[in-house]
C-alpha cells in the first residue's frame, strides 16, 4: 500500500493497473519539481548573466568560475551539498525545495549562457543602427535587442525544461517521493522491479515526446525577425 | 578527524570514477557512431533500429535506465530463463554509455549531414566504393565537426557517473556519502568532493581539447 492505495499481485496486468495511480502521484511531484527548479534557473541564471557581463572585470571573473564550477560537478553532489550543509547554516528546507533549489542551481549555469548566447545573436548592426537614430542604450535593449533575441532564447530553454524534468528522479535520494523514487518503493516491497520502472520508462517517454513537440512548435512558430513586446 | 584523513577513501573513489569515465565514453562513442550512422541507414530496419534506440535513451532519464538494467533486467531475464544479472560495474557502464552515445548519435548524424553534398557526388564521380566513401570522404570531415560538442558531452559523462553510487558502486561519491556518514562532517567532505570532480573536468576538458585539434587536421585543406 502506498498514498493509500492497495496494489493488486494476482496477475502482472493488475498489478499494472493498480500501481498506475500511485506512479501518477509520483509525477504530479516530479513535475512540480521540474516547474519549480525551472523558475530558480531562470531567475539565478539571469542573475550570473548580469553578473558575467557586468562592467568591471572583478564582478566578471569570478561569476564565470562559478558558472564553469556549478555546471562541472554533478547534480547528485550539489544536491548533497545543500541537503546537508544549509541546515548546518540554520536553513532547514523541505526535502522537495532543496532538491527543486539544487535543480536550479545547476540548471543557472546552462540558463545563464543561454541568455548570453540569445543577446550576442542579435546582429550588430542592429545595435549600430539603434545608435545611429541616437536611441537610448536602454531603449534599445528593451525595443531593439531583446525582441529579436527573445525568439532565440524560448526554443533553448525549452529544451532545457526537459532535461529538468529527466534529472528529477535525483531527487529520490533525499527522499522526495518523485515518480521514480515510488516505483522503486513499489519494488523494494514486492519484489517485483520490472513493471513500475518499465512503466516509468515509458511515462517519461510520453512527457518528453509530448514537451519535444512543443519545443518544436515554439522554435517554428516564433517570429524569427522578433517578437513584439507591445 | 582531519580533512587529510579523507584523502585516501576519497581518491579510491575517485580511481573508479576515472575508470568508469573512461570506459563509458569510448564505449558511448561506439555507440554513438553505430547508431548515428545506423539513423542515416537506407535499411529500414537498421534506421528503425537506431531511431528507436536514440529515442528512448535520450527520452527516458539516466537513472531509470541505470535503475531498470540493474533491478529490472534480471527479472525480465528470469522470465525468458537468461541470466542477465550483471554486477553494478557492468550495469553502470553500460547504462552511461548507452545513455551518452544517444545523445553523441545525433551530434554523429548532424555532423555528417553537414559534410557538403557536392563531397559525396565527388567520391561517387571517382568511383568510389560506399565504404571507402564513408571513411575517407565523410568521417574525416564530419569528426572534427563533432568534438567540441563530444566535449562536453564527455565532461556530461564524468558527472553522472556519480549517479552509479545509487547502485553501490564505490566511485567517489558513494565514498563521500561513507565519510559523511561516519563523521557527520558533511561541509568539509562535500566541498573537497566539488573540488575533485571540478577538477576532474578540467583535466577532460583539456585532453578532449587536445583530441580536438589533432582530429583537426583531418579536415580537408583549404577550407
Amino acid at each position: 500500500m502506498f498514498f493509500g492505495i492497495e496494489w493488486d499481485t494476482s496477475s502482472q496486468w493488475a498489478f499494472a493497473v493498480s500501481i498506475f495511480p500511485i506512479l501518477l502521484h509520483g509525477l504530479v511531484v516530479t513535475l512540480q519539481a521540474t516547474v519549480v527548479g525551472f523558475f530558480i534557473a531562470l531567475i539565478l541564471g539571469l542573475v550570473l548573466a548580469a553578473l558575467k557581463s557586468a562592467p568591471t572585470r572583478f564582478i566578471r571573473w569570478p561569476a564565470k568560475l562559478v558558472t564553469e564550477f556549478i555546471r562541472d560537478t554533478p547534480l547528485l553532489i550539489q544536491l548533497f551539498f545543500l541537503f546537508y550543509v544549509l541546515p548546518e547554516f540554520g536553513l532547514t528546507l523541505p526535502a522537495f525545495l532543496t532538491g527543486a533549489l539544487a535543480l536550479g542551481v545547476q540548471y543557472s549555469a546552462y540558463t545563464s549562457e543561454v541568455y548570453r548566447a540569445g543577446l550576442e545573436a542579435v546582429a550588430k548592426g542592429q545595435r549600430e543602427a539603434a545608435r545611429a537614430l541616437n536611441l537610448a542604450s536602454a531603449r534599445t535593449f528593451t525595443h531593439i535587442i531583446l525582441p529579436q533575441a527573445i525568439p532565440r532564447i524560448i526554443p533553448a530553454l525549452g529544451n532545457y525544461l526537459v532535461s529538468i524534468m529527466k534529472d528529477v528522479p535525483v531527487l529520490s535520494v533525499v527522499t522526495v517521493l518523485e515518480m521514480l523514487g515510488v516505483a522503486k518503493i513499489i519494488g523494494d516491497r514486492t519484489g517485483g522491479y520490472l513493471i513500475p520502472l518499465s512503466m516509468v520508462g515509458g511515462l517519461y517517454l510520453v512527457m518528453t515526446i509530448i514537451a519535444s513537440f512543443g519545443v518544436r512548435y515554439l522554435d517554428t512558430h516564433l517570429p524569427k525577425r522578433g517578437l513584439s513586446l507591445k | 578527524m582531519e580533512w587529510t584523513s579523507y584523502l585516501a577513501p576519497l581518491s579510491q573513489g575517485a580511481w573508479v570514477t576515472v575508470q568508469l569515465t573512461v570506459y563509458s565514453t569510448i564505449l558511448g562513442a561506439l555507440c554513438a557512431f553505430l547508431f548515428g550512422l545506423g539513423k542515416l541507414s537506407h535499411n529500414p530496419l537498421v534506421k528503425g533500429i537506431s531511431v528507436a534506440y536514440i529515442e528512448i535513451f535520450r527520452g527516458t532519464s539516466l537513472l531509470v535506465q541505470l535503475f531498470w538494467i540493474y533491478f529490472a533486467l534480471p527479472i525480465m531475464g528470469q522470465a525468458i530463463g537468461l541470466d542477465l544479472r550483471f554486477p553494478p560495474v557492468v550495469a553502470g557502464v553500460v547504462a552511461l554509455a548507452l545513455n551518452i552515445g544517444a545523445y553523441g548519435a545525433e551530434v554523429v548524424r548532424g555532423a555528417v549531414q553537414a559534410v557538403p553534398k557536392e563531397q559525396y557526388e565527388a567520391a561517387t564521380a571517382l568511383n568510389f566504393t560506399g565504404r571507402k566513401r564513408l571513411w575517407r570522404i565523410t568521417l574525416p570531415q564530419a569528426i572534427p565537426e563533432m568534438m567540441p560538442t563530444f566535449g562536453n558531452l564527455a565532461v556530461q559523462n564524468l558527472k553522472d557517473t556519480a549517479l552509479v553510487s545509487l547502485i553501490s558502486l564505490g566511485d567517489m561519491a558513494f565514498r563521500a556519502e561513507q565519510i559523511r556518514n561516519f563523521t557527520q562532517d558533511s561541509v568539509t567532505v562535500y566541498t573537497l568532493v566539488l573540488f575533485m570532480y571540478f577538477g576532474m573536468a578540467l583535466v577532460l576538458t583539456a585532453c578532449m581539447k587536445l583530441l580536438e585539434r589533432y582530429v583537426g587536421r583531418w579536415r580537408a585543406a583549404g577550407r
